[in-house]
């Protein structure tokens, strides 16, 4: 299986000939992978050079005339570098088609490379900001979906791809599916993190609801398969940014919330992905016993020494 | 550039009386003056309504106002009513409101950026008789996004660009040897003007670069 970034370079290089309002600006990471497009449409394909500034404000200026413009970089570069950028020269100039944002790296996929190269900021960053949607793929065929509907569209467009991915896609549309039903909880896992939440749950009485698309939250579906006002998130970016969407979609219903992601804390660790996933207390077992507690359902399996307890601490310096 | 309405024209004399007619902040006043004489020129003399003008400077826009008044983007009687809660026009422009206004400012830097952007996609639209103007100062280029610009357009010959430098000293630790060489070294073409000189301004600006992006310094002597 390619990855979700090389399914990005294969699609939007077969776009790129098939519509001429597309044009993809990078900042040289990942530019050897559209090198082949790069030739076949020179003034549509533009590399910086190392100028995350310009690669958002070049998005900008290029929507004003017309075109729908691509954006990449890791996403540490994309969104939180040039943020003052996408808050003007994307969201503010208005008037345009929009542009899409394409990230890679994700929270930790570049465990080793330590907090510079890590982003679980980034979705909250977007949420700051009016008229985003964002979506976040667990699978290299849910991206590429995303990625056509994407670049088809207009308005403004965060596609966060990710190194951590689920053994098989499990969503084709924008909203929340359903992958398990119960009566004591709702939890929604978004994008990789699903097959984690899948094997935490199983044999609990709780609904599992998987969202690829995060803004705009589907509010709609979680009322509608909500069978106890009990909502556990599982996200793969910083804990508790989506709980003031789950606030606002309940705020008639007396409700508890539990937002479970990324820490805020650094953590000063290197080693791999899934290392980084249990410090974060987002593994299965893990997963596990959190949900089974604040749902108040008998978790079983609990495995000592996962996760938090494994010793996996923030390092101080 | 939009069309213009049919609304009634003035002269570059009616310009101060223009300006009069709004009142606000104080500290804007002579940044406000310094950009008059250019961008009169430019839509005087020089754009063409296929051109895109992007005001990156958006620091005292009275001037600006002013001239789109003029040339019939504006209503006068908007003009009374500058910085008020419900006026089109702010202390820095929004091209959601100001008619004629092609980009939004205010923060530092954004413009000649945005600009570059606009040229590589009239460029990849096939509009390469489409020309891109946009104004900034010599205190605005103590942001790094416009080196970001200036480097990467001149290395990519973006001819459809110009930026104009508006010189009043005014960046906090000056640019030895001039802004323009900063642009030269980059690979632009650079022209220096008496920003006050509409002759010397129109032959700047209308000066060909093929190949190459043209920077013009239009110097105003520091209050």
């Amino acid at each position: 299986m390619d990855t979700m970034r090389e399914r990005f370079a294969r699609v939007t290089a077969e776009l790129l000939d098939s519509d001429p309002r597309l044009a993809v600006v990078l900042a040289d990471i990942s530019a050897d992978m559209f090198r082949h497009a790069r030739k076949r449409h020179p003034a549509r394909v533009v590399n910086l050079g190392i100028r995350e500034q310009l690669l958002i404000s070049v998005a900008g200026g290029m929507a004003l005339t017309g075109l729908r413009p691509i954006a990449h970089t890791f996403a540490s570069f994309l969104v939180e570098r040039p943020f003052e950028q996408i808050k003007l020269d994307l969201n503010h100039q208005a008037g345009s088609g929009g542009a899409v944002l394409v990230s890679s790296g994700a929270s930790f996929d570049y465990s080793g490379a330590g907090r510079t190269h890590q982003s679980p900021g980034d979705v909250v960053l977007l949420g700051t900001l009016p008229g985003w949607s964002v979506h976040v793929p667990g699978h290299p065929d849910e991206a590429e979906h995303l990625l056509r509907s994407a670049a088809a569209a207009e308005g403004l467009v965060y596609l966060r791809l990710s190194a951590l991915v689920n053994a098989a896609p499990l969503a084709q549309g924008d909203g929340f599916t359903v992958l398990r039903r119960g009566t004591r909880a709702s939890v929604i896992a978004v994008g990789p993190l699903a097959d984690a939440v899948i094997a935490a749950t199983a044999g609990l009485d709780v609904t599992v609801l998987y969202a690829p698309t995060i803004r705009p939250f589907d509010r709609q579906a979680l009322r509608a398969t909500l069978t106890a006002p009990v909502v556990v998130l599982a996200e793969p970016y910083l804990a508790g940014t989506s709980v003031p969407e789950v606030a606002a979609a309940l705020a008639d219903v007396p409700h508890r919330v539990l937002g479970l992601g990324v820490a805020r804390e650094e953590l000063r660790r290197y080693g791999t992905p899934q290392q980084h996933q249990a410090a974060h207390g987002l593994d299965a077992a893990s997963l596990r016993q959190r949900i089974a507690a604040f749902a108040g359902v008998q978790g079983g399996w609990q495995r000592a020494g996962a996760g938090q307890d494994a010793g996996l601490r923030p390092r101080q310096r | 550039m939009s069309e213009a309405s049919t609304l009634p024209r003035y002269s570059y004399a009616d310009l101060p009386s223009l300006m009069t007619l709004m009142t606000g902040d104080e500290k804007h006043d002579l940044a406000s003056e310094s950009t008059l004489d250019v961008i009169w020129v430019l839509y005087d003399r020089v754009l063409v309504p296929s051109d895109r003008f992007y005001l990156s400077k958006g620091h005292g826009p009275m001037a600006y106002y002013a001239v789109l008044t003029a040339k019939g983007y504006i209503e006068a009687d908007e003009l009374p009513r500058f910085g008020q809660f419900d006026s089109l026009l702010g202390l820095h422009p929004d091209r959601n409101l100001v008619p004629g206004a092609e980009i939004s400012s205010g923060s530092l830097g954004h413009g000649l950026p945005l600009a570059v952007g606009t040229t590589l996609g009239l460029r990849a639209l096939g509009l390469t008789g489409d020309r891109v103007f946009v104004l900034t100062g010599d205190g605005e280029l103590d942001e790094g996004s416009g080196h970001e610009a200036i480097a990467f357009a001149g290395r990519a010959g973006l001819e459809g660009l110009t930026c104009v430098v508006v010189d009043n000293a005014s960046a906090s630790h000056g640019w030895p040897g001039g802004i323009e060489t900063r642009f030269a070294a980059e690979g632009w073409s650079t022209a220096r003007a008496d920003g006050r000189d509409h002759a010397a301004l129109e032959a700047a600006l209308t000066a060909p670069h093929p190949g190459r992006p043209h920077a013009v310094v239009a110097a105003i002597d520091p209050a």
